[in-house]
């Protein structure tokens, strides 16, 4: 079973083909790495598999459904949350709010609470506070927690991203250069994060990530992307000793397939 | 002394306490929906009518009737969202602005139809003011600032500690984000507009007790309360109702006899303070006073 399937999918800005007939797959249960050059398509074809781009060709499917073109929210709402490389909070909310904002299902959000439900919902409340709490003394957020998000520096904000996903419920969630302004030690941490939410909570993850050895370590498959298409699918070890892979990140123009 | 207390500062506070509950409910909507929403002042008139409606038949006084006014003009407010404003959502501001002009002339007409054009009241008998020492303050004027006072406080609450209020400042923070990380849009929008009709229904019934009740009621206080967002820094519910508080002291000290006997403004010339501040501040600190404030 596939969790993801994106199957020959062309997204063209203007005359550009950011994304070329890319095809691959995650697996269900998998922690999959998407690797490639810069400007290869690899965050393009996160935004377009989350709905953000309307793909001109192509087919994404969640889990077997077809699921192409559909927004954002209802990607959301069905399970697959995502990060921003480049990270985007809600600035004037704390990083607690933050997390707490993307948590779902959420009792009175919609109208004030009716008396009879005020316990519930605090208690409720409480136990999202709790939950929030915990996941960002994972990510070394703990004394930052009632910071307004603005007050974080780049690599915190990416921090904070990853917590938010998490907190999303989601069962597929893509994440977009992760390590990228993280310190090694956080990192370490980060990684061993990710591998045990997959672990134990059954959660897939896609990953675009320029750390190879991140990827080396974390990730089954890897798939690699060069000008819109991947090039090179398969355990990390194989995708490096590609030559199609070498060459492309040289830059070197690759040989029409 | 006493009599700056009396008859400019107490008056002052408790126009400014009304500019306050105006201005918060319209940077409320604001924030969240990024648009300037002109019929504002006419929902005030419309919760005003309303009070008079349940004071007229169930002979209660106007305070008792604020939560006829609330409940009678929330569903104006959604029905307005719903008929008028959702359909053109992702369309410019200055569309939505438009046709929220077109809602109050809408609600105006409709109360004109009802109510007629003559000046009504909530006629209650005359109650002499208290006396707190040399302190003259009219009971209703207390009734204000307390009830505006409450109503604020109710409001932060709301806002800073409530899952909706965390979610409307998602909203008014990052639109698109807050859709995407899966906050309730839609829930999310007509909450706003019950707050922010509610408040302005409170303040339009404490604007008709402190004056009359015409169709032009909250019409005439609109521009201020605009102002007074501004000048508070648009899309700050707080912000905003510091600036209603200031804007109204400001027109009430402008006639104060501040050099010789002669008041520094003639009173007729009040209303145009709002906007003098206004100016002033948008020259000065075009970003609003209280940046940084939350
Ligand atoms: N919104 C857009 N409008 C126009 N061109 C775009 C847009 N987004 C991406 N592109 C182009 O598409 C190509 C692929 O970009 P993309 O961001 O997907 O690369 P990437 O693989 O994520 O690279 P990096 O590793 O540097 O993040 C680039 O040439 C980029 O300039
Ligand atoms: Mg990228």
């Amino acid at each position: 079973m596939n969790a993801l399937e994106v199957e020959g999918l062309v997204k063209r800005f203007g005359g550009l083909a950011a994304l070329d007939g890319a095809s691959f797959a995650v697996p269900a249960g998998s922690i999959t790495g998407l690797i490639g050059p810069n400007g290869a398509g690899k965050s393009t074809a996160f935004a377009t598999i989350a709905g953000f781009h309307r793909p001109d060709a192509g087919h994404v499917r969640l889990f077997g459904r077809e699921v192409t073109g559909e927004s954002p929210w209802a990607l959301h709402a069905a399970g697959l949350a995502r990060t921003f490389q480049i990270p985007r909070l809600f600035a004037r909310l704390t990083v607690r709010e933050n997390l707490m904002v993307a948590a779902r299902d959420q009792a009175g959000e919609r109208l004030p609470a009716p008396w009879f439900a005020r316990a519930r919902i605090a208690r409720e409340e409480a136990a999202l506070a709790a939950r929030a709490d915990a996941v960002l003394a994972r990510l070394n957020l703990a004394r930052h927690a009632d910071a307004p998000a603005s007050a974080l520096s780049g690599g915190q904000k990416k921090l904070v991203e990853l917590g938010r996903a998490l907190m999303s419920g989601a069962r597929v969630i893509l994440l977009d250069e992760p390590a990228a302004g993280v310190n090694r030690t956080l990192l370490r941490e980060i990684a061993a994060t990710i591998a045990r939410l997959n672990r134990e909570e059954g959660i897939t993850f896609l990953v675009i990530e320029h750390d190879l050895d991140l990827v080396a370590e974390l990730c089954t498959p890897v798939h690699c992307m060069a000008e819109g298409r991947v090039i090179a699918s398969g355990r990390m070890e194989e995708v490096r000793a590609d030559p199609m892979v070498a060459e492309a990140y040289l830059g070197m123009a690759i040989e029409p397939a | 002394m006493i009599e700056f207390l009396n008859f400019y500062l107490i008056p002052g506070l408790v126009l400014g306490s009304i500019y306050a509950l105006a201005a918060a409910g319209l940077s409320l909507v604001y924030g969240v929906m990024r648009f300037a929403h002109f019929a504002h002042g006419e929902l005030m008139t419309w919760g005003a009518y309303a009070a008079l409606l349940a004071v007229g038949a169930l002979g209660i006084s106007p305070w008792l009737a604020l939560p006829v006014a609330v409940l009678a003009t929330i569903p104006v407010a959604l029905a307005a969202d719903r008929a008028f404003y959702a359909p053109l959502r992702r369309s410019a501001p200055a569309v939505l602005l438009i046709s929220s002009f077109g809602v109050a002339l809408m609600i105006r007409a409709l109360v004109y139809l009802i109510w007629g054009p003559t000046p009504e009241s909530y006629a209650r008998g005359f109650t002499p003011p208290l006396l707190l020492g040399e302190i003259r303050i009219q009971q209703r004027h207390l009734v204000i600032l307390g009830g505006a006072l409450l109503v604020a406080l109710a409001v932060h609450l709301l806002l800073s500690r409530s899952r909706a209020g965390r979610a409307m400042r998602a909203m008014a923070d990052d639109p698109d984000l807050a859709r995407i990380t899966g906050v309730p849009v839609a829930g999310v929008i007509r909450l706003t507009w019950a707050v922010s009709a509610a408040l302005a229904a409170i303040a339009g019934v404490f604007l008709a007790v402190d004056t009359e009740l015409t169709p032009l009621l909250g019409f005439n206080v609109l521009l201020a309360a605009f102002a007074a967002a501004i000048l508070g820094g648009i899309g700050r519910p707080w912000g905003a109702a510091l600036g209603g508080l200031i804007l109204g002291v400001a027109e009430e000290l402008s006639s104060y006899p501040w050099i010789g006997n002669a008041p520094l403004l003639d009173p007729s010339y009040k209303t145009a303070v709002a906007f003098a501040v206004l100016i002033l501040v948008l020259v000065v600190r075009p970003q609003g006073l209280f940046r940084g404030m939350g």
